[in-house]
């Protein structure tokens, strides 16, 4: 039990997050809706990388690879905004 | 019946050539007779031989379409091939070259026999996927020819949108498929290599002593997990718009095109490198054993492998200056790119060092990584000179790039490879070949090459556009200059398979260390036995430890 226990506390909070997203939907717009989302959206992944996918057991090494895909993702995200947050319109 | 038949005629001492020899009876070359015992081998040397053996077919494969292209060009008109015919040959030429011959070249050849030898172990961690890399290699390998015979594609080996979307004609679909499928051989060899150099090096066998071919092959391996599945998704997304509709690359669905230049280059700028940083350690390693000194700056040299594959990410938009990208995005590209260029300075340094007063031996394995250096060197330097953004706009998409590409891809790599074939040979065959025919292939292929690509340089620094096959009259001197080299080059790269075949059955027998080289590779029987080290090794010794011999002067 007490290995299922923490699980269902984590499945418990992805979806009281899953519900904070969708209300946040509603009630925000505009940028503001973009950056609850997002915010919403890491912590979720940070859940499930942590427990679900059982980093927290694991060492150094391991961590460091799990989170070499996300920072990988976000060079290309940063690098290739450099260019589409600057293109000119015209 | 076949198969007994041969081992008869292999052992039989009657006749012509040397008789096998004890290390070959117990060898992993005799492990075995039939066909199944090499198509379900999971011993990394029999692998590596399966892909040799591949690898170099699809190698003349590919120069076969090089040889239609450069004849077609002796004369300003289209004498040989049709204005659609020549898109299919560069598109081939280049696909195959690409994702057949040098990705997986060096990494699954040499890597795959010397990384268990060289690291101690017995084996890769993981025996059976090394197997299965193949069997998706030979898969992928099997739509490429598929799509030859049905035709071709035409859209470049970049299949850049909307050539490869909108406005595809000819295989398209196949050919992406026959990437996409390679792509995972490529992942889980680097997997494999990544998990193997982590677990299974011998005691003592720390990260400072390993040799600087597994530091470049670690390296090699983060690109292909790190990128290659960003290739698998960029082509999936040109299915998913071409299938599906879904707005991804096209305007008209709210996509955008330049978005493809970006997924495919953050891949391709780390494959240029995936298919350098293997022949980089390769030359280390005959650097050092021509020298016979350590490197010099070990901890640099390797180092500089890891910059190498770090900062390699961080340039793709160094191929997208011409092409709609924001300027201030093309200026911090152009920064990067520079930058990525000081750790092969390092490397190239750091070999000048360790030859500096070395007794150099200019036996073919070092004749060919001589040529290496200096190739390698003009097509760094002209890649500086591409990531100027004010040049750039010159010579983008001219014969300049062209020449720049293959001064590194084939000057640089297929030297090293055939290099590392030299250098390796007596170890993976146990036979002594023919030093007098390599030296004059390794000066062949240097002419050769030289004669081909450096005219490209001028014709593109003149205006010649890359990718077509009808030109000015005045282009036409250099053209016959490059074919004419070509036709050496070609006739080079045949040469070493004549001498070193003819060396399994003639040649004499090898000995455990031809070179007297260090490694641990060459303290066991040539060819190794079937489980490599009759019992594991304990490594105390800094790597390279040659005693120096230095020549007699003056300081
Ligand atoms: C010193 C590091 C390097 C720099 C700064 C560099 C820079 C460049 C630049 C700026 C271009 C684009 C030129 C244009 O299209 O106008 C280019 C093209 C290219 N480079 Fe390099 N390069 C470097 C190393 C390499 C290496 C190591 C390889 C291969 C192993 C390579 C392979 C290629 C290829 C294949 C292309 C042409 C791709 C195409 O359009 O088909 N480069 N390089
Ligand atoms: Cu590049």
């Amino acid at each position: 039990m007490h290995v299922v226990r923490p699980l269902i506390f984590v499945w418990a909070a992805l979806m009281s997050l899953l519900a904070l997203t969708i209300a946040a939907s509603f009630a925000l717009t505009g940028p503001l809706s973009l950056v609850t989302s997002m915010g919403v959206a890491t912590v979720k992944a940070v859940l499930v990388y942590w427990f679900f996918m059982h980093l927290r057991e694991e060492g150094g090494l391991i961590r460091l690879a799990a989170i070499a895909g996300i920072a990988w993702l976000m060079i290309f995200f940063f690098l290739a905004l450099a260019d589409y947050a600057t293109r000119s319109s015209s | 019946m076949t198969s007994d038949h041969m081992v008869d005629a292999a052992s039989h001492p009657a006749q012509p050539g040397i008789a096998e020899t004890a290390e070959e009876r117990v060898s992993y070359l005799r492990a075995g007779h039939t066909l199944g015992s090499w198509l379900f081998t999971s011993d990394h040397k029999r692998i590596a031989i399966l892909y040799f053996i591949s690898v170099t077919f699809f190698f003349f494969v590919g120069g076969a379409a090089a040889t239609l292209m450069r004849a077609d060009l002796l004369t300003p008109q289209a004498d040989l091939l049709s204005d659609e015919g020549y898109n299919r040959a560069f598109t081939l030429h280049g696909v195959i070259m690409v994702w057949f011959f040098l990705i997986p070249s060096i990494p699954n050849t040499f890597g795959n026999f010397l990384v268990p030898l060289m690291i101690g172990a017995r084996d890769l961690a993981f025996p059976r996927l090394n197997l299965l890399s193949w069997y998706i290699y030979m898969l992928g390998g099997l739509f490429t020819i598929y799509v030859l015979i049905a035709g071709g594609v035409d859209t470049g080996w970049t299949f850049y949108t909307p050539l490869s979307s909108m406005f595809a004609n000819g295989n398209v679909v196949l050919a992406a498929t026959a990437v996409f499928i390679v792509g995972f051989s490529s992942i889980l060899t680097g997997l494999n290599f990544i998990v193997t150099i982590h677990k299974l090096r011998a005691p003592g066998m720390t990260w400072g002593r390993l040799p600087l071919f597994i530091w470049s092959l670690y390296a090699t391996s983060l690109i292909l997990v790190l990128a290659t599945p960003i290739l698998s998704v960029t082509l999936a997304l040109i299915a998913a718009e071409r299938l599906f509709g879904i707005g991804v690359f096209n305007p008209s669905l709210g996509g955008d095109p330049l978005l493809y230049q970006h997924l495919f280059w953050f891949y391709s700028h780390p494959a240029v490198y995936i298919m350098v940083l293997p022949a980089l350690g390769v030359v280390s390693e005959l650097v050092a054993a021509a020298a016979r000194k350590p490197v010099f700056g070990y901890q640099f040299v390797a180092g500089s492998s890891i910059a190498i594959a770090a900062i390699g990410f961080l340039v793709w938009g160094h191929h997208m200056f011409v092409a709609g990208q924001s300027a201030y995005a093309s200026a911090i590209f152009s920064f990067l790119s520079l930058a990525v260029a000081v750790p092969s300075g390092i490397k190239v340094y750091n070999w000048t060092a360790t030859l500096y007063k070395g007794q150099i031996s200019l036996d073919p394995p070092f004749l060919f990584a001589m040529s290496f250096i200096g190739l390698f060197v003009v097509g760094g330097l002209t890649g500086v000179i591409l990531a100027m953004l004010a040049v750039d706009v010159h010579v983008h998409d001219t014969y300049f790039v062209v020449a720049h590409f293959h001064y590194i891809m084939v000057g640089g790599t297929v030297s090293a490879y055939f290099g590392a074939l030299h250098y390796w040979w007596p170890k993976i065959i146990g036979r002594r070949y023919s030093l007098a025919w390599g030296r004059l292939s390794a000066a062949l292929i240097f002419l050769g090459f030289n004669l081909t690509f450096f005219p490209q340089f001028l014709l593109g620094y003149l205006g010649m556009p890359r990718r077509y096959h009808v030109y000015p009259p005045e282009f036409q001197v250099l053209h016959v200059l490059s074919t004419a080299g070509a036709s050496i080059l070609g006739v080079a790269y045949l040469l070493p398979f004549t001498y070193l075949f003819y060396s399994m059955r003639y040649g004499k027998p090898a000995g455990a260390n031809p070179w007297e080289a260090t490694g641990l590779e060459w303290s066991i029987p040539s060819p190794p036995p079937k489980h490599n080290f009759a019992e594991r090794p304990t490594v105390t010794r800094a790597p390279y430890d040659y005693t120096i011999e230095y020549e007699e002067s003056d300081d």
